[in-house]
């Protein structure tokens, strides 16, 4: 084990693959400028490339060397670039191998950071995974911890689909164990930060951060809660999720993106149509406010999630 | 630039897939009167660009690629790929090439290098980067080669494209067929090159590759012109835009109507929308096909009893492929869930 931040463990993750599959490129924006830069150094500019500014052709170029038998990992910095070319992503990425009859493979990652709340105005700091989970053919990867930061990427680079890598800007820093040696978290897992009775948590990315803090404070009142990661939204580990209501009879969804047509909506939506018989309560979703993030601080503030919002949503529900 | 002509032998070849795709796309246009229903959504053909697609891919070799656009029709039937399995992907059927789950627009053959084909205008551009990224890596002289018309030179994904792929020396020749019609929209009226009178080719220059224009209905000239440039690729010179000028002798497509409404195609926009009809049948006066027919007849590389039993054989061939398609099984319900995912 070391103690890494996340963002060099999302780093590691591609190492690994990088040292193991020579198919494994990893290229992008003002990135590999120099013979110094680290993944330069080690597998040199056959496989390791920067680009324009030119997200269509950088998402494009990746399916097409995907489909000649490569493994591309394409760094996009922010998801919201990933709008610019949003029909390679959603509309091309992941259409080849079903309209060819299943005769060609698209094994890519599309990494980018999202939610970068630190007063990056209305156009950096979306939460847009809801965007991506429901189109057939893509998976959405949404570590919330360092160690997963790596495995989830590895198994990501291993993984014969098109993966959309999002991690969390507010997670870049934050400090966590992460294996030493060859590591994988399999997709579709979630799994149980805290174990709890009272009522169920479901949180992905920075929010599992903010709903593990609910839960402390909830505790302190005597309130046992539960709280999920589904680390990846496709697949969705809805199993994880309904047997915790089973027990808890109570959920409550934390989101950071707006709230209509949100991940949460999507989750709620299965809960009601197959655990509806275990809920003695309403189904809960706090989420991002509908509205453009501001750029000034209380404002921002004001309209993402935070403990604050969560524990009481858990307290109303539970009418404590 | 070392490019082989094609000798006798080659020329026959040549002629010979011509004839096949026209075949091939009037068998299609038929369906629509003697299978009603049988073809669904859009399709769009070849007939006029023959030439040009035979021309263009008579220098590929095993491990090369190429990728092209909802105008597919003509590639895969020149590499080899069974026409009874593309009519049947035409239509619908479990024996598609695709399993029918792409239809006209998706044609893909990768056993044979057809690796895929975007029905969204241009981005299927930097697919062929991509893939000539990967041919570059593994080194063994492998090309792509990537099919597009003018209309998606007015795309970023081409523009973005053509930079990155002379940027990095990829091994890739851009062909694009101008047939002179964006849908319905003329070059003139969308493209500020043609609207100054200058060739499309010249956008080669904004990203320091040749550009060349070519008369895209002389097969010769055009196999000359793209066997130079994968010649080029090949050898470490990177990427090339060729502009092959052709005439599209159909409509952009068959007509657009909701179910119930049969399916047809119109007369060429030329006449239905610019009432220019002398340019049309001009157009069909130069039609490659009978044209370089006569030429091999007249400069003696074929007789006329060859040329007429390779077209009879053809003509048995296309109709044997509608035989098959008509007579092939829907797919059953479960395999449309079942290749999303590898």
């Amino acid at each position: 084990m070391a103690n890494l931040p996340f963002i060099a463990a999302v780093d590691e993750g591609i190492h690994q693959e990088m040292k193991r599959d020579p198919r494994v490129l990893y290229f992008g924006q003002n990135l590999a400028t120099t013979e110094n830069h680290a993944f330069v150094a080690a597998y040199g500019h056959d496989r390791v490339r920067v680009t324009p500014i030119s997200e269509t052709a950088e998402i494009g170029i990746a399916i097409g060397a995907a489909m000649a038998g490569m493994r591309p990992v394409v760094e996009l910095y922010m998801a919201e670039f990933m709008l610019v070319a949003m029909d390679q992503v959603v509309n091309e990425a992941n259409r080849f191998r079903y309209m060819s009859g299943g005769q060609v493979k698209v094994p890519l990652v599309l990494k980018a950071g999202f939610g970068f709340t630190a007063g990056w105005a209305g156009q950096h700091t979306g939460s847009l995974s809801s965007l991506f989970m429901g189109v057939p053919g893509l998976k959405v990867v949404v570590p919330s911890t360092a160690a997963d930061a790596k495995g989830l990427m590895a198994t990501a680079i291993r993984d014969d689909n098109p993966v959309v890598f999002l991690h969390h800007y507010l997670l870049t820093l934050e400090h966590g164990e992460v294996p030493d040696g060859e590591h994988v978290v399999p997709f579709g897992k979630a799994v149980v930060r805290r174990a709890g009775g009272d009522v169920t948590i479901v949180a992905t990315g920075w929010m599992v951060h903010r709903a593990l803090a609910a839960a402390e404070q909830l505790a302190s009142q005597g309130i046992s809660a539960e709280v999920i990661d589904p680390r990846t939204l496709a697949p969705l580990d809805l199993e994880t999720i309904f047997s915790s209501i089973e027990k808890t009879g109570h959920v409550v969804l934390v989101d950071q993106g707006t709230r209509h047509a949100s991940v949460s909506a999507i989750i709620a939506s299965e809960i009601a149509e197959h655990r509806f018989s275990s809920l003695k309560g309403p189904i809960i979703q706090v989420t991002a406010r509908d509205t453009t993030v501001p750029y000034s601080e209380p404002l921002e503030a004001y309209v993402i999630p935070d403990e604050q919002r969560i524990s009481s949503a858990v307290i109303k529900l539970l009418k404590r | 630039m070392s490019t082989k002509a094609p000798d006798a032998e080659r020329q026959i070849w040549m002629l010979s897939q011509m004839l096949r795709i026209r075949e091939f796309e009037t068998r299609v246009k038929q369906t629509f009167t003697e299978h009603p229903g049988a073809i669904r959504g859009h399709t769009h053909l070849a007939d006029g660009a023959e030439a040009s697609i035979v021309g263009s891919l008579a220098h590929f070799r095993t491990g090369d690629a190429a990728l092209a656009t909802y105008r597919c029709h003509g590639y895969p039937l020149v590499l080899g790929s069974d026409p009874k399995a593309l009519m049947a992907e035409i239509y619908g059927r479990a024996d598609g090439i695709c399993k029918g789950l792409g239809g006209s627009m998706h044609l893909t053959d990768v056993k044979r290098g057809f690796l895929g084909t975007s029905g969204i205008v241009g981005a299927g551009i930097p697919h062929a980067a991509g893939a000539a990224w990967a041919a570059q890596i593994k080194k063994k002289q492998e090309v792509v080669l990537s099919f597009f018309g003018d209309g998606a030179s007015k795309q970023g994904a081409f523009h973005e494209t053509l930079n990155i792929a002379s940027l990095w020396k990829l091994p890739v020749v851009f062909v694009m067929e101008n047939n002179g019609y964006n849908v319905v929209t003329t070059s003139a009226q969308e493209d500020a090159n043609a609207a100054a009178g200058r060739p499309l080719a010249v956008k080669a220059q904004s990203y320091e590759m040749p550009g060349i224009t070519v008369d895209g209905t002389d097969p010769l000239a055009v196999a000359q012109v793209v066997g130079e440039a994968i010649e080029r690729a090949r050898t470490g010179g990177g990427p090339t835009l060729v502009e092959s000028k052709v005439y599209r002798l159909s409509a952009h497509g068959n007509i657009i109507a909701p179910p119930g409404v049969p399916l047809h195609y119109p007369e060429h926009e030329a006449i239905t929308v610019f009432g220019r009809r002398e340019e049309y049948e001009a157009a069909l006066r130069g039609d490659p096909v009978p044209r370089f027919r006569g030429l091999l007849v007249q400069n003696g590389t074929l007789t006329p009893a060859k040329a007429e039993a390779l077209a009879g054989q053809i003509a048995d061939e296309m109709a044997a492929a509608v035989s098959f398609a008509i007579k092939s099984p829907f797919p059953k319900n479960e395999s449309a869930l079942e290749y999303n995912y590898a």
